[in-house]
């Protein structure tokens, strides 16, 4: 077999997903022309709509913020060889952690209170995607098929608390009662007027600087800690791993724990930050985003935020766009975002080939021609 | 005596209506599956062809054009995902996730500029949908005692889909089983190398087993929009590519398991509808959400192999690299 020519680092990282990406908009373009707009005027207001205002940036960082959760949750368990689906489900269940802690602990003081809240969201998140670790690593099913079954499951057990057990009393709608102020996070609009600087407001809240935290410890713990080393040698070959001493089965159960947690913090962005209650479906299909971010992102923190801004832009222009082109509706970003898990996830080794004839880099210790 | 055992039989009606597009799509799946490639796109293809076939019968006024554009688009999005995983070797599982993403956004956004019912198609009449049969002496047999009321309720009075996915499972069986292309598609999904060493083309048979995924996926998803229901609305598969998927692995990948599962997960849906809180003698109120977790609970536990063991076939997954 010939050997393989590395691409430079730049092509790999920068050209590639950029290449990606131009492939999935030149199809959502075709499909804006197929409707009968415009895509270089939808492009025009998507950006205006994301950017062009700053109750726009605050709802684009808004998004971003669940977004950089769910991607990160995707990554770190894509770092150990495992497809994490079930973001969904265990950001859903983080919000039961929230919930619990805001309703039942809610006297303790706000600087107990946060804290405890992430810790549960962190552990509940982090529970729901335990189990199908250890289901993957002790009982051999697969981590597809589990976390998608756990995502229903989720679904079924949270309907179920809210319409019988968290629903607020005399309430008709499933929701919880509004969580006690000790357990908000501040926005971010009040946090700036507290300082005198006048912004509008949007649900841009603390978790945003909480979610930027949380890049900088995946960042540390993957290639920083032994841990993260452990990890991405399973990852990468499970025999070597064994071989040198690694347990697979603890690093798979590890990652999953992680990636759950991290998932699970989608609910502090979500419920602490914005909806101050606990809602039917409040995950919106977020864990699903994650997939497309980490995707983009090539599983690196600085990826990742870069993918979550792009998909939060989508989100927020998005939704002005369907004002101004009413023919786009909503529902054209999630085209977007599935067409993007195409070309940079299902399709990545459609472009690599040709790439790899113009860039190429003899490999070491072969001998240049 | 009368009324009961009326009930047991409308609960074996509604059993084998919701049962139809879950057999439908886990046969279809079990063509993709058993020639190593995994399907998690069973619930897009479903949807994409719901849309198709209500848009088209909508426009038409023909249900059987709305059949053909279901399959047709089903049989693209099969394609594409050939494309993705067996000539571009991608993850499949990573394609078939972007493929339900898709599609569960393209429908309602196509709806909506086409149509301006938020996402929706219009509402079909009676001449643009698949209309129940009534089978021969059905009415005649009616008043006869236990098997006219079968003969009425149960097995008469369904739409065309309903029979065909009927007669769809021994067709598949025999082909899976009793055919050349059933030995080499559940070839090339145990040991590609070797069917490649036989001279058949690995690539070719894959491909070949998505076709015939697509053409069931299509009618599944055109029995949901244009026969069971009146129009195409908004995540109208609702979980049932996943629940069909489950099907399929609770039926070790088997054609006529696969196919008593997906009763099972129907029979345990047309209770929950009839229960709706009723009281059950023994246990209790069973709160809807517990019968509707049951079959995902099920496909866990059957995973786990906390029961039985379901075995994939060995080379799922894996993109098959040509030796050179």
């Amino acid at each position: 077999m010939a050997a393989r020519g590395e691409l430079p680092g730049w092509v790999n990282l920068g050209l590639l997903p950029l290449l990606n990406l131009a492939a999935a908009f030149l199809v959502s373009g075709l499909i804006v022309v197929i409707l009968g707009e415009n895509p270089l005027e939808a492009v025009r207001l998507l950006l205006v709509g994301a950017f062009g205002f700053e109750e726009a940036i605050g709802y684009t960082l808004f998004y971003a913020t669940s977004f950089i959760f769910t991607g990160l949750a995707v990554a770190v368990a894509f770092h150990c060889g495992l497809f994490n689906i079930g973001g969904e489900g265990q950001a859903y269940v983080g919000g039961l952690g929230v919930t619990l802690v805001g309703l039942y602990l809610g006297w303790l003081p706000w600087l107990v209170v946060v804290p405890l809240a992430i810790l549960c969201a962190a552990l509940f998140g982090g529970f729901w995607a335990f189990i199908p670790g250890w289901l993957q690593a002790r009982r051999g099913s697969h981590i597809v098929i589990t976390t998608i079954m756990f995502n229903f499951l989720a679904a079924a057990l949270m309907t179920y608390l809210l319409v019988n057990v968290l629903i607020a009393p005399g309430q008709q709608i499933p929701e919880s009662d509004t969580l006690p102020a000790t357990a908000w996070l501040p926005q971010l609009h009040d946090l700036l007027g507290a300082l005198g600087i006048e912004t509008s407001p949007s649900p841009l809240n603390l978790s945003f600087v909480f979610a930027l935290i949380c890049c900088l410890l995946v960042w540390l713990f993957i290639w920083q800690t032994r841990w993260g080393y452990a990890l991405r040698v399973v990852g990468k070959n499970e025999a070597a791993a064994v071989y040198g001493g690694i347990s697979p089965a603890r690093q798979i159960m590890l990652a999953m724990a992680i990636s759950g947690a991290l998932a699970g913090f989608v609910a502090l962005n979500m419920v602490m930050g914005a909806q101050h209650r606990l809602t039917l479906d409040f995950t919106g299909g977020f864990g699903f985003v994650g997939i497309a971010v980490a995707l983009m992102g090539r599983n690196h923190p600085v990826g990742i935020i870069l993918a979550a801004l792009l998909f939060g832009a989508l989100y927020q222009g998005g939704s002005e766009l369907s004002f101004d082109m009413p023919k786009l509706s909503r529902d054209l970003v999630v085209v977007i975002q599935g067409l993007v898990i195409l070309f940079a996830g299902a399709l990545e080794h459609m472009f690599r080939p040709h790439l790899e004839a113009l860039f190429a880099r003899p490999a070491p210790g072969e001998a240049v021609a | 005596m009368d009324a009961l055992f009326l009930q047991i039989l409308l609960l074996a009606d509604s059993t084998v209506r919701l049962a139809t597009p879950l057999v439908l799509a886990a046969l279809a799946g079990l063509f993709a599956e058993r020639s190593g490639v995994v399907d998690i796109g069973l619930e897009g293809k479903m949807l994409g062809a719901a849309f198709a076939a209500a848009a088209t019968a909508a426009v038409t006024g023909s249900a059987w054009l709305g059949l053909g554009a279901g399959i047709v688009s089903a049989v693209f999005l099969a394609l594409v995902h050939g494309f993705a995983c067996i000539t571009h070797r991608g993850n499949q599982v990573v394609s078939g996730m972007a493929l339900n993403i898709m599609v569960a956004g393209l429908g309602p956004t196509l709806a909506e500029a086409w149509f301006q019912q938020g996402g929706r198609t219009p509402l079909l009449g009676d001449d643009a949908r698949f209309e129940p049969i009534v089978l021969p002496f059905a009415n005649e047999l009616r008043n006869v005692p236990i098997l006219g009321p079968i003969y009425f309720e149960l097995i008469s009075n369904h739409n065309i889909l309903v029979y065909v996915t009927v007669a769809a499972v021994p067709v598949v069986a025999w082909v899976v089983y009793r055919t050349r292309f059933g030995l080499r598609l559940r070839a090339v999904g145990e040991n590609p190398s070797a069917v490649d060493t036989a001279g058949i083309s690995v690539t070719w048979m894959r491909y070949k087993a998505l076709l015939v995924t697509g053409l069931l996926c299509g009618i599944a998803g055109t029995y949901l929009s244009i026969a069971h229901n009146a129009s195409f609305i908004r995540d109208m598969t609702a979980g049932k590519g996943y629940l069909a998927l489950a099907a399929l692995i609770f039926g070790k990948w088997r054609p006529v398991p696969a196919m008593l599962a997906c009763l099972l997960f129907a029979f345990t849906d047309a209770v929950q509808v009839r229960l709706q809180g009723t009281p059950l003698p023994l246990v209790g109120t069973v709160p809807t959400q517990a019968i509707q977790a049951l079959p995902y609970l099920l496909t866990v536990l059957l995973l786990a192999g906390f029961v039985g063991r379901a075995i994939a076939p060995k080379a799922i997954g894996e993109p098959y690299v040509k030796e050179r």
